[in-house]
């Protein structure tokens, strides 16, 4: 089915089972620890060894040589891959990290080897026998020393161009009335999620079956298919839960090539999970950026020039962090810069997390517009409704699809009690803690992309969906589950979800934003598909042939919905794919953070006491997975304002704090009263689902809004991320 | 992890007797070891499970006083009602430890023998005096905010990490042991911690196979009881800097402050200052700190994390 105009009446506009709080319909499963992660499929395969990656001990350089002659002797070793066994191994699509070191380093904790052993404890103890002698060579970690020398990066598949530019903005810059200039940082950050990358690998001939847990199981077998140099045909990925991904499961990465190799060299099937400290320097994670905002504005407050450019640093040919896409669409002003440069660093690859570009940059451009706002003695939510812009301030003339951002701040200033703020920073006291409040806008691409899905109905009217789609704990089944119910005409006690099997129909996958929206469309295809072959099947008119209690009904005939399929199972597959309505529309989600903190006047902690987020992001298909998935995204951005930091150790090369005991994210304690707010809006640009994602808008501008609390509640504006007692300290004068 | 060898002891006797077995290692809640085994931080060849031998109740002394056995968790002797009654800075400064999990496993013994949580000393790629003696300090021109401020030297910058031993500092306790020949003593909290020096992988005096067998703390003093831990997020994180206050009405009082040397920080001649204020207190506290650029805010952190204190709890 292709969709190419906006969508019209369609049954899920019904809202029988969509847009309804459905609890998880695969929360039992977890809350009984029954659901099986890639790690635990002992059923499926009963005798596998252990794999563990030895990652390097140093940054830069070259293995000289490898002694195994313990590690092989130690108790249970079955086998050890290093690149002299592994075969040649080509680089993936995706991203451009070798999973096998040799001879040259890239970045510490590259995988150099990896032991397999009968268990997992005696694969460890003889990674540690290894000896690895290394000749190291000078490296580069220090994105500011190198900022100066960053290059325009190549053209990408995903972010923006490397620089846009629409009227003159160094001219109206120059000759603005009033106007800012700061440059602000953020750092490395790591998605930190709680299940590990890890893999079962088990080949059968040359046919290879991975358990998994990556988002983009198409991704995965392209990539896992070039990396290894077999055909794709032959591998089959299953990643039927994920314990979090955030971006940081993309698709290949170095448990699932490990594991691959080292079953194909053991002749068994091999386990293997990430451990923790490599999480951090073997896998990939936000990239730190330096980004300076400029914006001049006359003196009423309305934007005349802004412009946003940001520094990162990769590996050799990996991407640059987009950090200025928002500043593409947020704001009016008639002349507007955007560029992004990309310095060459030998620190692990630096890649999608969740909202990449958008929430880093955000990060920055929402403290820049508490400045201006500041600058101008404007209220800020003021300030960013006389900057609203109905129009693609790139391209007037081309519209917004549905852009609610003047009423998400003003619905949010309301219920979050903004005009008790004090614009004077530092004024409200209670005992030792000064409070404050912020704001920032919020704003994420709703990206869709083809999906496809197969679904089967049988004789006890039993509808079952199968598609590759991944669920990383977001809700995808349930939403899932609920448009082939809307669709069908049945319950969610008559559906059956099976996603995260490549052998599925291949969907959107996870990520981007675009998940929720695009696999939903991709399973409505297919329902339309399977209400067809009922109809037929029926004798039924296909056109006018209602689906609902269980029921299929056309004039005054009606039948059971399994009575279709009495003799036969019946089967459709279909898949959505997409006309050209992105180009007509900016396709956008929108939103407001509120947030208040508490810094205490003494020490400078700082706890978040309030936080409201109002949120527009089209057809909201499961209210309670939507604010989950809000809520959720409000602690990570939480976490990114207040503690979440790679430290890189310039001299060695390396993240330091590579634990969740050195890398803090928030814990409950720090996690005040959330309230989500989810504006009316139905897109009907998007797809017949007429929703869009949400997972990503909820983290963008959250950061800066606890930002500019800060600032309020103490009249110390920090730049660097993430804002921690002690720059507050040395910032106080 | 290094393959061991395992034993439950079943009684105080049998432990210390098996301690002289080469390589071996007590294990008490193992909340700290276990993970530093994994990791090959220790590598004992065998442990000495201690977790039966009793030594896990509170017991009153003689002089009015507690007697608290090695083995009591540290969520036990947090809600113990004489503790929370007399000595609540050493409920509190426990409560602002590790988590519920962990407190429940961790014994007041181990609490006082954890190691730091030093990033360094936890990669055994890095090179670390601590864990590997004569290897270097990588920490120093590192990242080092986190880091001792005092008490430290060129060769190590390390912290303690317990909560639970800066109460007990500033409240006087004293450690009883008993070595493998059957010899008891008692080692003052102020003795227990070695300065790094040259030699930072030595931290206690403690003696080869000597075993912590329980903690006294003298008869309660009064006074008002605060422990402010000072961090980047609300809970389960070390402390930047952490203040364990006992105030008395004359304006006197005890602070030892933790998070900013190799153990808990206490100067006496630093307390007399107290009734002066904070500034003056703090500044004679830290005398002669050698702070790196990365963490010399902790020094007016303390100050200010004092000052917080005495202007609540004198007003």
């Amino acid at each position: 089915m292709k969709f190419d105009k906006p969508a019209g009446i369609n049954p899920i506009d019904q809202l029988k089972v969509i847009g309804k709080p459905t609890d998880r319909i695969e929360g039992p499963l977890k809350t009984t620890g029954t659901a099986k992660y890639a790690y635990e499929h002992n059923q499926e395969v009963t005798n596998p060894a252990y794999g563990y990656i030895v990652g390097s001990a140093i940054a830069k350089g070259m293995i000289t040589r490898i002694d195994q002659s313990a590690a092989k002797a130690a108790p249970g070793v079955l086998a050890i891959v290093t690149a002299a066994n592994a075969g040649p191994l080509q680089a993936g699509k995706f991203y451009v990290s070798r999973f096998l070191a040799g001879p040259q380093i890239d970045h510490y904790h590259q995988a150099v080897a990896v032991v397999v052993a009968e268990t997992f404890e005696q694969a460890r103890y003889a990674g540690s026998l290894l000896k690895i002698d290394y000749k190291k060579s000078k490296g580069s970690f220090d994105l500011d020393a190198l900022k100066d020398s960053a290059q325009t990066p190549p053209p990408a598949q995903f972010g923006p161009p490397a620089q846009t530019m629409i009227g003159d903005f160094e001219g109206a810059f120059k000759t603005a009335q009033v106007k800012m200039d700061e440059t602000y940082s953020t750092p490395d950050q790591a998605h930190a999620m709680m299940e590990p990358h890890a893999t079962i690998a088990k080949w059968e001939g040359d046919k290879l079956t991975c358990w998994c847990s990556i988002q983009q199981m198409n991704w995965g077998v392209r990539d896992l298919a070039i990396i290894l140099g077999i055909p794709k045909e032959n591998i089959r990925l299953i990643a039927s839960y994920i314990g979090g991904g955030f971006g940081g499961k993309g698709t290949v990465l170095a448990d699932l090539v490990a594991a691959s190799l080292a079953a194909r060299v053991a002749g068994r099937p091999v386990k293997l999970a990430l451990q923790r400290p490599l999480m951090f320097n073997n896998t990939i994670h936000r990239p730190k950026t330096i980004q300076r905002i400029r914006i001049g504005a006359d003196p009423d407050g309305k934007i005349t020039a802004i412009g946003h450019e940001s520094w990162s640093g990769n590996l050799q040919g990996g991407r640059t962090e987009p950090a200025t896409a928002s500043t593409r669409i947020l704001y009016a002003g008639a002349n507007r810069l955007t560029r992004l440069k990309l310095a060459v660093l030998d620190l692990a690859e630096g890649n999608a997390m969740r909202a990449p570009g958008e929430a880093p940059g955000m990060m920055a451009l929402e403290i820049a517009m508490d400045e201006m706002a500041e600058k101008l003695s404007m209220d800020p939510v003021a300030f960013r409704i006389k900057n609203d812009s109905q129009e693609d301030p790139e391209k007037p003339g081309r519209k917004f699809s549905t852009r609610k951002l003047v009423e998400c701040l003003q619905t949010g200033a309301e219920k979050f009690g903004w005009n008790s703020r004090n614009a004077k920073p530092g004024s409200i006291k209670e005992g030792q803690w000064l409070i404050g409040m912020g704001v920032a806008s919020a704003v994420r691409g709703a990206p869709v992309t083809k999906s496809a899905a197969r679904v089967r109905l049988n004789s006890s009217g039993i509808i079952t969906v199968e598609t590759d789609m991944t669920d990383l704990g977001t809700g995808t089944y349930t939403i899932i589950a609920q448009t082939a119910a809307e669709m069908m005409g049945v319950g969610l006690d008559k559906v059956v979800v099976k996603l995260g099997d490549s052998s599925f129909p291949e969907s959107a996958g996870s990520g981007g934003q675009w998940g929720a929206a695009s696999s939903t469309s991709g399973v409505y295809a297919a329902c339309v598909k399977l209400r067809e072959a009922v109809a037929n099947r029926l004798g039924l008119d296909a056109d006018k042939a209602q689906f609902a209690d269980g029921r299929v009904r056309a004039g005054d005939r009606s039948f059971a919905l399994g009575d279709a399929a009495k003799n036969a199972e019946l089967v459709a597959q279909d898949e959505m794919t997409y006309g050209e309505l992105s180009k007509e529309y900016a396709q956008t989600t929108f939103g407001a953070h509120f947030v208040e903190v508490a810094v205490h006047a003494y020490t400078f902690e700082i706890r978040v006491r309030r936080m409201l987020a109002v949120c527009h992001a089209g057809r909201i298909l499961n209210p309670k997975a939507a604010r989950s998935q809000v809520i959720g995204a409000m602690t990570m951005g939480v976490g990114a304002a207040l503690m979440e930091e790679m430290v890189v150790d310039k001299n060695i090369g390396f993240f330091v704090n590579h634990d969740l005991a050195g890398y803090e994210v928030p814990v409950h304690a720090d996690i005040p009263y959330q309230e989500v707010i989810l504006l009316e809006d139905i897109d009907p640009t998007m797809s017949p689902m007429k929703a869009k994602g949400i997972g990503e808008l909820g983290l963008c501008g959250v950061a800066s809004a606890v930002a500019n609390a800060v600032y309020n509640a103490t009249g110390i504006r920090v730049r660097d991320y993430p804002i921690t007692l002690d720059k507050l300290l040395k910032n106080n004068v | 992890m290094k393959p061991f060898t395992y034993e439950r002891a079943e009684t105080l006797a049998q432990a210390a007797a098996a301690a002289s077995k080469p390589g071996a290692k007590f294990l008490a809640g193992g909340t700290n070891l276990l993970d530093l085994m994994k990791l090959q931080i220790e590598t004992p060849t065998h442990l000495i499970d201690i977790g039966r031998i009793g030594l896990d109740k509170i017991e009153p002394t003689p002089d009015g006083g507690l007697r608290i056995g090695a083995l009591v968790r540290n969520t036990d002797l947090a809600a113990d009602a004489r503790v929370r009654t007399d000595y609540a800075i050493l409920s509190r400064a426990l409560l602002a430890g590790a988590s519920g999990q962990l407190r429940n496993k961790a014994t007041t013994s181990g609490n006082l023998l954890q190691r730091t949580r030093c990033p360094y000393f936890y990669d055994t790629n890095q090179p670390c005096n601590k864990r590997s003696p004569g290897s270097g300090c990588s920490a120093i021109a590192g990242f080092s905010r986190q880091l001792a401020v005092i008490g430290s030297s060129d060769a190590c910058i390390a912290t303690h990490p317990s909560d639970m031993a800066v109460a007990m500092m500033a409240l006087d306790a004293v450690i009883e042991t008993v070595k493998p020949d059957g010899k008891t003593r008692q080692i003052p909290i102020s003795q227990f911690y070695r300065l790094p020096g040259k030699t930072p992988h030595l931290e206690t005096t403690l003696e080869k196979n000597e075993l912590i067998t329980s903690v006294i703390l003298p008869a309660p003093v009064g006074g008002i009881h605060v422990y402010h831990k000072v961090r980047d997020r609300a809970s389960y994180a070390f402390a930047l800097v952490s203040v364990g206050a006992i105030l008395f009405k004359d304006g006197s009082g005890r602070i030892a402050v933790g998070g900013v040397a190799p153990r808990p920080w206490r100067n006496a001649s630093a307390e007399k200052l107290i009734p002066i204020g904070a500034k003056e207190f703090a500044s004679r506290l830290l005398e002669g700190a050698r702070p790196t650029q990365e963490n010399a805010f902790k020094l007016a952190l303390v100050e200010r994390t004092i000052e917080g204190i005495l202007t609540e709890n004198r007003s």
